[in-house]
């Protein structure tokens, strides 16, 4: 029986009500005579705690409450593709059919068309036994994606029977259904699923295969696998933002779910513009029609946004089911822990460090353990993944604040952004450093059987380099450069060579914004080379000025600009011009 | 501000701070507006914090001085905060709270709308890309502005940005367009000599018949400042989207706003976050800033250039952190700079635009416009490490290259940066002095740039 209450108190986004001891913890209710959605998150006796996932300006004590009787759920069906939505799942399309540009309240929507029909192919036949998870048929989503049928994972499954052909149908069409100890239920093309309740797999494979994004400094020095985790933590204004965008467009992901928790409203609108126009380097298809965004911009009222970040892993679980590689990638899990300090404030639960509630850490973690790559449930056998990239925006770029601490605990791979990179113009301002990747090792195999064998040692020495010119730029700091020899200035010359030419990335040039993987290696190799044949040189009596003076310098520096990925061939051919230009070098002696 | 109707209580329990809880309540709404009257007659405005259980907390915006427990009555108006609008407003001067200040009577409203603006769909947004010629060299040139953009002031006690803002004000506009422009200006709790400046520079420019002045100074209750920007970018909202007009705002002193709102929450007992400021601070300011704009089918613009300054010049205190978060980019002052003597005293390194990006090149600017700012980025930042490093080591433990990177960042401050307060520069004439800037190093170090610009605009010395 659902609970029927009334109002008694509001402030802010946070509202009780009495006469509510039939509701649920997490049950969704609706709030007053707008019928706001909210959703109960403590009961008191017959009190129940409610959070608005809407704006309660004009709320009065005595409204009714109602409660629905089902946790906080997301839609899951073909037509989630492409699609805009709030934190609860209402598409934003609709919304501004209902209220126009500007977000009004107390709107019910669909989450998906449920009219539209879809061309089902079936997969197995009346008579079949299905357990919970198998695949019952296709429809053709999107050119880039075939959305597999499947029986919910907490169907009890049973013998198929009045199977529909193959043909067009709309997603209320029963499109069979399954009899068990003589229960019969429907099978329609959607299902729903509560947002707080991982999807079940059958098993974890462990992450071995790497995400490729096409960012060097990602893909090659700092990589995350399919089925990882990632964070990435910077003060604002060192390119965040650029950087979980672009792995949005190029990671070699088949499905990639965005999520703009508390950010701005441009960015979403940004994404929304430029998506439809981008091509996927791999199929040449709209970008769009891979991507779904849920969007609770920092505006948008704060309960929602606590809410958007499962709306979106749960979609994401969703097509890992089918089989599908899904990137999400949350912009700024820091805006959703501050929704939950403010819930927990209204709570008045005893604060943890900076006011933020003591189960910060557990929610962080149930959040990333979200990611894996598995076997999904059902026949036939699929495996999917879901890759998990959070943003993290700590108060005045401090690294040591709850958030990011916390969520440390939890990631493998970690991209520290540097402002002073980013002040000096140093894009992606990923840092060396500080930045780790707990898949280096897992991933190499990858890259040795589909690159080539040596990209870990390469990978090694150019870190080598990096390091080295750490420590030394210690001493040019304090004695200036003209008190190193010639072989550590070269290290320097190398460590430069190596920021601008392959750490540094332009998202906005063209051939830049996307590096193949057979590029990154080439480039790698190329300045790795420069470097043994530089010091070599050296031995051999060359001088620092004319190593420096070698127009292959400067070419090396843009390649990563000048040659296009479907001309790397014109890579090898300045691998043959360093060697010339150095034995060049070495051939003139010097006389003293 | 009119308030019709309502119910009157006069039961106050409390008064604290700027707060007055009233008791025996039955019928009020979260967030509605209320009339406070003391025994003199004497009216105030509120609006419910927080109501339940037969309370109300509200907070008086003029503040609490001279309430009594005894004697006071709160009328619960009905409905939530309004501002009457209507193209009247252009020319005006408001109170903090959008009543009249210059004397004339209330503007006739074409309608009134909830000052708290509801949140813009994101897919109802247009993305902004119209570039702004402020005529201002290194903000044209550096850190584009473009319509609808929300590009903050990062600055000092004392610095220049009162100046600076009134230059952006006077001479910003879309090259080759005539569209209808207006400027709103709110002062949040600054000097009387600070909203006077601005007055009079949109005056001198003759800006200011079509600008709207809501003015709270630093001697008016603190309180105020929370609506002050509020009332200010619902009638900017309303002459973009209702009128087609493009809206210059320029909220000053973005800081003050903050610690009216950090007064209020210490009031309530809330869990602070850091320094005092409530934890919902970030939230709080995005309903100001998010609310810059285009909307797609609709002609104007909101492009808010709000200023604050940041306590100690301290870039990591919460209200500049937190802005610089939500705001799409922020021109930072730099202290050193403006010692020097230097205007506008703009710290390039620490200073960004987000959407500058798409509001230049080809058909807007130039197509070389991107990567020219991206190497002067880049030379500038190594003249600042040559410039250390020549203070430990002397000039002459320099290189040939380090020394013309010295000289990049000299004719940089004294040939780009630095400019006349009336002087209106061309983007053309921007970009030329870049050029001259990049011209001063070999083309080896040029990097950045595609050889078929350098080949074009590189100056051969």
């Amino acid at each position: 029986m659902a609970a029927k209450g009334r109002i008694v108190w509001v402030s802010g986004p946070a509202v009780k009500a009495d006469g509510m001891s039939d509701a649920k913890m997490y049950e969704t209710v609706v709030v007053g005579n707008s019928k706001l959605v909210g959703e109960v998150i403590r009961l008191t006796g017959d009190v129940a705690f409610i959070q608005v996932y809407e704006s309660t300006s004009g709320l009065k004590p005595g409204e009714p409450v109602v409660g629905t009787g089902n946790p906080l759920s997301v839609l899951l069906g073909p037509g989630i593709i492409g699609q805009i939505y709030d934190g609860i799942q209402r598409p934003l399309k609709e919304l501004s059919k209902a209220s126009g540009s500007f977000i009004g309240r107390g709107i019910t929507t669909t989450p998906v068309d449920m009219i539209k029909k879809y061309h089902f192919v079936p997969t197995i036949s009346n008579g079949d036994n299905v357990a919970a998870g198998n695949v019952i048929g296709t429809v053709q989503e999107t050119d880039l994606i075939v959305h597999s049928i499947m029986v919910p994972p907490d169907h009890p499954g049973g013998k198929i029977s009045n199977m529909v052909s193959e043909g067009d149908y709309n997603l209320e069409t029963v499109l069979a259904t399954t009899e068990k100890d003589g229960e019969k239920i429907p099978l329609k093309m959607y299902h729903r699923w509560p947002v707080r309740k991982p999807r079940p797999y059958q098993n974890r494979y462990d992450p071995t295969v790497p995400l490729l994004t096409g960012q060097r400094v990602i893909d090659t020095f700092f990589p995350i696998a399919k089925g990882g985790t990632g964070s990435i933590p910077g003060a604002f204004g060192t390119g965040k933002t650029v950087t979980l965008h672009q792995i949005a467009k190029w990671a070699d992901s088949q499905v990639v779910v965005y999520i703009g928790c508390g950010e701005r409203g441009n960015e979403m609108t940004e994404v929304l513009v430029e998506f439809p126009h981008l091509k996927d380097p791999r199929s040449g298809k709209p970008l769009m029609d891979r991507t779904v965004l849920v969007a609770n911009t920092s505006n948008m009222p704060v309960a929602a946004r606590e809410a958007s970040i499962y709306t979106g892993v749960t979609i994401a679980e969703y097509y890992r089911d089918m089989g599908y590689d899904v990137v999400l990638v949350a912009d700024s899990t820091s805006r959703w822990a501050e929704s939950l300090r403010e819930m927990s404030g209204r709570l008045e639960e005893m604060p943890a460090e900076e006011g933020y509630p003591s189960y910060l850490a557990s929610r962080l973690a149930e959040f990333y353990e979200r990611a894996g790559r598995v076997k999904a449930v059902g026949s036939p056998d699929r495996d999917g993944s879901v890759t998990l990239v959070g943003a993290v925006s700590p108060s005045g770029g401090d690294f040591t604040e709850p958030v990011t601490t916390h969520t440390m605990r939890f990631i493998k791979t970690f991209w520290a952004l540097d402002a002073k990179l980013a002040y000096s113009r140093h894009y992606p301002s990923i840092n060396w450093m500080n930045s780790y990747s707990g898949y280096l090792g897992d991933i190499a195999k990858w890259w040795g059987e589909n690159i080539n064998s040596d990209w870990l040692s390469l990978r090694s020495e150019a870190y080598g380099v990096l390091q080295r010119e750490d420590t030394l730029k210690e001493i040019v700091r304090l004695l200036g450069p003209e008190a190193l020899p010639d072989e550590e200035k070269l290290i320097l010359e190398v460590a430069r060579m190596l920021k601008i030419g392959l750490l540094q990335q332009n998202s906005f040039d063209d051939v830049d914004t996307y590096c193949s993987p057979q590029k990154q290696y080439k480039l790698l190799k190329l300045l790795v080379e420069f470097n043994r044949r530089g010091q070599q040189a050296l031995k051999e009596g060359a001088s620092l000025a004319d190593i420096r003076a070698m127009p292959i310098v400067t070419t090396l520096l843009k390649a990563r600009m000048d040659i296009k990925d479907n001309e790397i061939s014109k890579l090898d051919q300045l691998d043959i011009d360093m060697k010339e230009q150095f034995k060049s070098i070495i051939g003139v002696k010097v006389t003293n | 501000m009119t308030a019709k109707g309502g119910v009157q209580y006069s039961k106050i329990a409390e008064i604290k701070g700027p707060l007055v809880v009233v008791d025996d309540v039955e019928n009020a709404a979260f967030d509605e507006l209320v009339e406070i009257e003391t025994k003199e007659g004497e009216r105030r405005l509120g609006k419910v914090l927080e109501v339940g259980n037969g309370k109300a907390i509200v907070q008086v915006f003029e503040g609490t001085t001279g309430l009594s427990i005894s004697g006071t009555s709160a009328k619960f108006v009905g409905k939530l905060m309004e501002m009457p609008v209507s193209k009247e407003v252009l020319g005006r001067v408001f109170d903090g709270l959008g009543r009249p200040k210059d004397g004339l009577p209330d503007p006739i409203a074409d309608k009134f709308i909830d000052i708290n603006g509801e949140p813009m769909n994101p897919e109802q947004r247009e993305y902004p890309k119209d570039f702004i010629q402020t005529g201002v060299s290194v903000i044209d040139g550096m850190i584009t502005l473009v319509r609808g953009q929300k590009l903050p002031i990062f600055s000092g006690s004392g610095m220049s940005h009162n100046i600076l803002a009134a230059q952006i004000a006077r001479q910003a506009n879309v090259v080759g367009t005539k569209d209808d422009f207006a400027v709103v200006f709110a002062a949040i709790g600054v000097q009387y000599s600070e909203a006077e400046y601005f007055r009079r520079s949109l005056e001198e420019s003759g800006a200011l018949k079509r600008s709207v002045l809501f003015l709270n100074t630093a001697d008016d209750p603190a309180i105020e400042r929370i609506i002050t920007p509020r009332v200010a970018l619902t009638v900017a909202e309303y002459l973009a989207f209702d009128l087609g007009m493009h809206v210059l705002v320029i909220l000053t002193d973005m800081t003050n706003y903050a610690e009216a709102l950090r007064e209020i929450s210490a009031a309530r007992e809330e869990v602070p976050g850091r320094k005092g400021y409530p934890g919902y601070l970030y939230t709080d300011l995005s309903t100001i800033y998010e609310r810059a704009g285009k909307l797609n089918g609709r002609k104007g613009s909101v492009t808010q250039v709000p200023i604050l300054s940041m306590p100690s010049d301290d870039i990591t205190h919460p209200i500049p952190d937190l802005t610089g978060y939500i705001t799409e980019g922020q021109v930072v002052l730099g202290r050193d700079l403006f010692r020097q003597g230097v205007y506008p005293p703009i710290n390039i390194l620490m200073s960004l635009s987000r959407l500058m990006k798409d509001g230049i090149g080809a058909g807007s600017t130039r197509e070389d416009h991107s990567e020219i700012s991206n190497q002067v980025y880049d030379a500038y930042s190594r003249a600042q490490e040559v410039r250390a490093l020549a203070g430990i080591v002397g000039k002459a433990g320099l290189t040939d290259i380090d020394l013309k990177y010295m000289d990049v960042g000299d004719v940089f401050e004294k040939e780009f940066l630095t400019q006349a307060t009336d002087e209106n520069r061309t983007i053309e004439e921007t970009l030329t002095i870049l050029w001259k800037i990049v011209s001063k190093l070999p083309k080896n170090e040029i990097t950045k740039i595609k050889d078929k610009y350098v080949d074009q605009y590189y100056q051969e010395n």
